[in-house]
């Protein structure tokens, strides 16, 4: 019994260690998504290439689909362009959300750098950003053909990413 | 020497009022005002970790505090306002949590802890009185031969 009562201060420091090594490679910047589970907020905002056809949630049902909220401004979105045009073409459905940006220069960037996107959805005013608990772009979110969002991913998606993580899911979503 | 206390006390002042980003929102009364600045400064902005929406000057907390102007305007609560924020950034935003699940052990742990810790140290005093008491008090035999030892050495 003493010996045990002498161990525990070793246990308690051990359980310590453990949780605290754990947090020393868990990143902070990364939270989880409110929204994983719950269906794409409604929303009907114009495309981006031509302001009279209006964009609703109800067209981005029926097919799983990344939705890739991006800008002009956001530097990290040039990092993952050419990843995201490789995706589109090996047959990934990409929808872009144009996140609070200057149309004209959105324009230039898909006539310049390829598009990608089945999609473009113009949100100017970063309404749909806010329903979707945006907070800095790049932000991918996984939706299945129900328009259930499953999966978000903050940050640039580049190859290995795509390998090692997103992949896999999206491939599930597919074969439901 | 009056006249740098006087300066001191003046800067202090300033600091204390010099934070938070400036937006010029009207309120229709000072409640209004009040409620407003009680929620930016409880909500957290998602995008700087550890600040709240009042200190924050990323784009994301401009949009927040104008989201929750907006709300005001309209007449929500504030807890139809935070649960509004809660629905689309999770309990992250809520520098103060919820108890739930998830969150006992913050809330809870450092009292039971607390709790363990006066446990432990009452075992121990109790332990300690117990053997010190013990130790003080001699059997009969003992004694005998204590006195015996005593009588031996004293002549």
């Amino acid at each position: 019994m003493k010996r045990l009562l002498m161990l525990l201060p070793l246990a308690i420091f051990l359980l310590v260690a453990v949780f605290l090594y754990r947090g020393l490679f868990l990143d902070p910047t990364e939270l989880p998504s409110a929204l994983i589970g719950k269906p794409l907020p409604s929303f009907a905002l114009p495309s981006v290439e031509d302001p009279q056809r209006l964009v609703s949630d109800d067209d981005i049902k029926g097919k799983p689909a990344l939705v890739n909220v991006w800008a002009t401004w956001c530097v990290a979105c040039k990092v993952e362009h050419p990843v995201l045009n490789k995706l589109a073409e090996q047959g990934v459905v990409i929808h872009g959300v144009n996140y609070k940006d200057d149309n004209a220069a959105a324009q230039k960037w898909l006539q310049d750098f390829h598009d990608p996107y089945q999609l473009n959805i113009r949100d100017e005013e970063g309404t749909l950003g806010l329903d979707l608990g945006v907070y800095g772009a790049p932000e991918t979110f996984l939706v299945d053909k129900q328009g259930i969002i499953r999966h978000k991913y903050v940050g640039v998606i580049d190859e290995r990413v795509w390998r090692e993580q997103l992949a896999a899911l999206y491939q599930e979503l597919v074969d439901e | 020497m009056k006249q740098l206390i006087q300066g001191l006390l003046l800067t202090l002042l300033l600091v204390g009022s010099a934070s938070a980003a400036i937006d010029a929102y009207e309120f229709k009364n000072e409640a209004e005002r009040e409620r407003y600045r009680t929620l930016v400064e409880e909500l957290r902005c998602p995008k700087c970790q550890n600040q709240n929406i009042a200190d924050s000057n990323a784009p994301i907390a401009m949009d927040l505090r104008r989201e929750i102007y907006r709300m005001l305007e309209e007449g929500q609560s504030n807890e139809q306002i935070v649960e509004y924020l809660v629905a689309r950034y999770g309990d992250f935003v809520r520098y103060k949590p919820p108890v739930n699940a998830k969150t006992v052990v913050l809330w809870y742990g450092p009292i039971v802890l607390l709790f363990i810790g006066f446990g432990v140290l009452a075992f121990m005093l109790m332990r300690r009185r117990r053997s010190a008491a013990a130790s003080s008090t001699l059997s009969e035999a003992e004694r005998a031969r204590l006195a015996t030892l005593l009588d031996r050495k004293e002549p």
